[in-house]
C-alpha cells in the first residue's frame, strides 16, 4: 500500500494533468461551463425543499429557513460523493487505451476522477456560502470541523472509487449496480431528512458511513452544534478501512488489468 | 548502479483464449471451482496457453538489443512485461532506470485537447514532469513540424500529424532504456529519417535500446546482439548476424516438414555450397542454387528465380528458359539442381529470393517457394537508391557569366526560329529557361 502511495506521489504531475484533463474536457464545448458544477447540487436542494415542504405541511408547521439551509448543506457533499463514485467507477474502463498500452500507476484514474469532482465541490461550496449567508446562517467555532469532515468524506469516496473502478474492469455488472444503488441511495441517506426523525431506528441509518458525515455537516454549519462524535468516529474508521482495503485489493488486481479489459 | 540495464530470468507468461468470465453470474461458479481444486500456477487450464516460456536474457547498459521472431512468437508480450503493463506468471524481471516505450506513442492523446495541451498530457503520461516538458516544449514542437497547428484540437489533425506529434513527445523523454517497436512507419519519408536520427542520438547518448522489428536489415545494423523467439521460447541468443541467420534457416526447416508433394523445391541456397553468407556488398556476385525433387514424372518445366525487396516489389527475375535452356523434364525420383549467378547491382536493403518451378503448358507454377532465402546488401554511402546504375562522369565544365550570356543569346535567337530547346547546350538551356518561355508566350 505504501508503495502505491509513494508511486502516486512520484507521478503527481501526471495526477495533476489527468485531473486537469477531466475538468478541461467537461467544460470544453459546453455552453453551461462551470454552471454544471452547481447544477446537480441545485437539483438535489430543490428536491429536498419540496420534500421538506411536504413534511412541514403534514406536521402543520411552516418551512423554516434552517430546514432549507440543512438540506443545502447536506446536498452539496452528497452530490460530490455520488458523482465521484459514479465517475471513478468507470474511470478505468474509459481509459482502456492507457491501461493496456502504457504503464502508469493506475490508481491515478479513480483518484483523478475524484479530484476533478472535488473542484466542482469547491465551486458549489462557494455558491452554498452565498446561499447560507442569505438564509442568515451565522458563524461559530464548530465550523473548524468542516475541513475534518471533508477529509473523511474524501477518504471514503476515494476508497470506494478505487475499489469499484477495479471491480468494474473485471465485471461490467458493477457499473450498472453502482448506477442503481447511487440513484436510490439518497432515500437511505439523511439528505432530505434528519436521521433523528427516525427515533429509535436512527442508528440503523447511521450505519451508512456517509450518514454521520452529512449529519455532522448539518450540525456544525447550520445549528452550530458539535457533530455526533461517536458516529463520526465510526465513519472515520470505516472510511479509512475502505481506503486501505481498496488500495491493497487494487494493487493485487493491477497485474491482471491489461489482460482483463 | 549495476552494469545490467535489464534482465529477465525464467519468465513465463500464460494467456487465456476466448472470453473471461465477464459477469458476476459466471464468476461465482468459477471462484468456487478455484477454491475446490487449488490449481498449481504452472498447470494449464483447458483454454490457456503459454505466450512465453522460460525466457532468460540480459541487456547491458548502453547496448542495442534486437528481438526478432515471427508474428505471435511473443515479442509484444515481452515488451508489455518489460514496460510493466503486465506481470509475468512466473519468473523475475528487473529493469534499471527510466524506461520509455516508443510503442503506442499517441495512446495518451485526447481528441478534444489542442496539440499544446496534449504535449503536456502525453508527456506526463510517458513519464516526464511538467517542468521537463516546459523546458523541451519548443524542441518537441519543432521536431513535429506542427508549429502552425499547435493550438488546434488534435481531432482535426490528419492521422499522419497525430502520429508525428505522438512520436515527437515520446522522442524527447530522454529515457535510460528505450523500447522501439516498428515505430519507423510513422509519417512521411522525411519524418522517418528524422526519427532514425533521433534514435541514433538517443543511442549514442548512452541509452539502452530494445528494438523489435520484422525489418531484419534494421536489426542487423542497429543491434549488436539479438534474441530469436519462436512460439514463446528463446531459440537463439547472441550476435545479431548469427541470430538472423538462424531465423532464416529455421524458416527453411519448417518447410522441410511440409506434407509431401509430387514435386518440390527442396532447397534454395545462396553463395557457394556450404557457405551461409547473408551479407553482400553492391557489385558482388551471388550464386543462387535451387534444388528440386520429383516423386512423379514432370515435363515442360523451367526454374524461375525472382528477387523482391522488403515491400514485395519485384526487383529482378530470370529463368532457365530465358537463359537459353530448353524445357526441363524430371523422372520419378530424379533431382534437379540449378545454379544461377547474378551480379548484385543493388542499393542497400533487404532482398528476398522467390523460387518457382514454372510449367509451360498451363502457365501455372508447379511449385513455388516465396522468401526461400533472404540476403542483405550493404553499400558505401556514395551509393543511394535501389539500384546500382554504374554511373560515370562524362562531362562537367564551368562557364563564366560572359559565356552564359552569349549562350543565352544564341538560345533566344534559336527560340525565335522555332527551335526551342533543340541543339542547345544543356547548362545554357537551364539558365535561359525563364526568358525562353516568356519569349515563346509573347510569340
Amino acid at each position: 500500500m505504501t508503495t502505491s502511495l509513494s508511486e502516486l506521489a512520484g507521478r503527481r504531475d501526471l495526477l495533476y494533468m489527468i485531473t486537469w484533463r477531466e475538468i478541461r474536457i467537461k467544460y470544453k464545448q459546453s455552453v453551461m461551463g462551470m454552471l454544471w458544477a452547481i447544477l446537480m447540487p441545485a437539483v438535489i436542494v430543490a428536491a429536498g425543499v419540496v420534500v421538506r415542504y411536504g413534511f412541514s405541511l403534514m406536521a402543520g408547521t411552516s418551512l423554516a429557513p434552517a430546514d432549507v439551509a440543512s438540506v443545502s448543506v447536506r446536498a452539496v457533499p452528497w452530490a460530490f460523493f455520488v458523482s465521484s463514485v459514479r465517475f471513478a467507477t468507470t474511470s478505468l474502463i474509459a481509459n482502456t487505451n492507457l491501461v493496456t498500452k502504457i504503464y502508469l500507476p493506475r490508481e491515478i484514474f479513480p483518484v483523478a476522477a475524484m479530484l476533478s469532482q472535488l473542484v466542482d465541490f469547491g465551486v458549489a461550496s462557494l455558491v452554498l456560502l452565498v446561499i447560507l449567508t442569505a438564509l442568515g446562517v451565522g458563524v461559530s467555532v464548530q465550523l473548524l470541523w468542516v475541513p475534518v469532515l471533508v477529509v473523511i468524506l474524501v477518504v471514503l469516496t476515494t476508497g470506494l472509487g478505487i475499489l469499484l473502478s477495479a471491480a468494474s474492469l473485471f465485471f461490467r455488472d458493477v457499473k450498472y449496480l453502482v448506477e442503481v444503488v447511487l440513484t436510490f441511495a439518497i432515500f437511505f441517506t439523511p439528505v432530505f431528512y434528519n436521521a433523528r426523525m427516525f427515533g429509535r431506528l436512527a442508528p440503523a441509518l447511521m450505519l451508512n458511513p456517509v450518514a454521520p458525515i452529512l449529519e455532522s455537516f448539518s450540525n456544525v454549519v447550520v445549528t452550530h452544534a458539535a457533530p455526533p462524535l461517536w458516529w463520526l468516529g465510526y465513519s472515520a474508521i470505516a472510511s479509512l478501512l475502505t481506503f486501505v482495503t481498496a488500495l491493497s485489493v487494487f494493487h493485487k488486481l493491477e497485474p491482471y488489468f491489461a489482460e482483463s479489459v | 548502479m549495476t552494469d545490467i540495464a535489464l534482465r529477465m530470468d525464467g519468465v513465463y507468461k500464460k494467456f487465456r483464449k476466448g472470453e473471461l468470465y465477464d459477469s458476476l453470474r459466471d464468476l461465482i461458479p468459477a471462484l468456487a471451482g478455484r477454491v475446490l481444486r487449488r490449481r498449481r500456477r504452472e498447470a494449464l487450464a483447458p483454454r490457456e496457453f503459454w505466450a512465453l516460456q522460460d525466457v532468460t536474457f540480459g541487456v547491458r547498459r548502453g547496448e542495442a538489443f534486437g528481438i526478432i521472431g515471427a508474428n505471435g512468437a511473443g515479442k509484444s508480450t515481452i515488451l508489455k512485461l518489460l514496460s510493466g503493463i503486465m506481470r509475468p506468471t512466473r519468473g523475475t524481471l528487473q529493469v534499471n532506470g527510466r524506461l520509455s516505450a516508443l510503442i503506442e506513442v499517441s495512446a495518451g492523446f485526447h481528441p478534444d485537447l489542442t496539440g499544446r495541451e496534449n504535449i503536456f498530457l502525453n508527456g506526463t503520461i510517458l513519464g516526464m514532469t511538467r517542468a521537463e516538458i516546459r523546458q523541451r516544449f519548443d524542441a518537441i514542437v519543432a521536431f513535429s513540424g506542427l508549429e502552425e497547428f499547435i493550438d488546434t484540437p488534435v481531432k482535426r489533425y490528419s492521422s499522419g500529424m497525430f502520429a508525428r506529434l505522438g512520436f515527437s513527445v515520446a522522442a524527447h523523454v530522454e529515457p535510460d532504456l528505450l523500447i522501439v517497436d516498428e515505430v519507423l512507419s510513422v509519417g512521411d519519408y522525411l519524418f522517418q529519417q528524422k526519427c532514425l536520427e533521433r534514435m541514433n542520438e538517443i543511442m549514442t547518448g548512452g541509452a539502452t535500446v530494445i528494438f523489435v522489428s520484422h525489418n531484419l536489415r534494421a536489426v542487423s545494423t542497429l543491434c549488436t546482439r539479438s534474441l530469436l523467439l519462436e512460439r514463446g521460447r528463446v531459440v537463439e541468443l547472441g550476435p545479431s548476424n548469427e541470430v538472423i541467420r538462424a531465423y532464416l534457416t529455421r524458416g527453411r526447416e519448417a518447410r522441410a516438414l511440409e506434407p509431401d508433394r509430387q514435386i518440390r523445391i527442396t532447397d534454395v541456397s545462396l553463395g557457394p555450397p556450404g557457405s551461409s553468407r547473408v551479407q553482400f556488398e553492391t557489385g558482388e556476385f551471388l550464386e543462387i542454387t535451387v534444388t528440386a525433387a520429383a516423386r512423379t514424372p514432370h515435363s515442360d518445366m523451367s526454374v524461375v528465380i525472382a528477387i523482391a525487396d522488403d515491400n514485395q516489389y519485384l526487383v529482378f527475375d530470370t529463368c532457365t528458359q530465358r537463359l537459353g535452356m530448353g524445357p526441363l523434364a524430371l523422372d520419378a525420383g530424379e533431382t534437379l539442381r540449378c545454379t544461377f549467378k547474378v551480379q548484385l547491382r543493388l542499393g542497400q536493403g533487404t532482398y528476398h529470393v522467390n523460387a518457382y518451378l514454372h510449367r509451360y503448358v498451363t502457365d501455372q507454377p508447379y511449385e513455388r517457394w516465396l522468401h526461400a532465402a533472404t540476403f542483405f546488401v550493404g553499400s558505401t554511402p556514395t551509393l543511394r537508391g535501389v539500384a546500382h546504375l554504374a554511373p560515370s562522369l562524362v562531362h562537367c565544365e564551368k562557364h563564366s557569366l560572359a559565356s552564359l550570356l552569349t549562350a543565352s543569346g544564341a538560345a533566344l535567337s534559336a527560340a525565335a526560329g522555332g527551335l526551342v530547346g533543340e541543339g542547345v547546350e544543356e547548362p545554357a538551356q537551364r539558365a535561359t529557361n525563364d526568358i525562353g518561355e516568356k519569349h515563346v508566350a509573347d510569340a
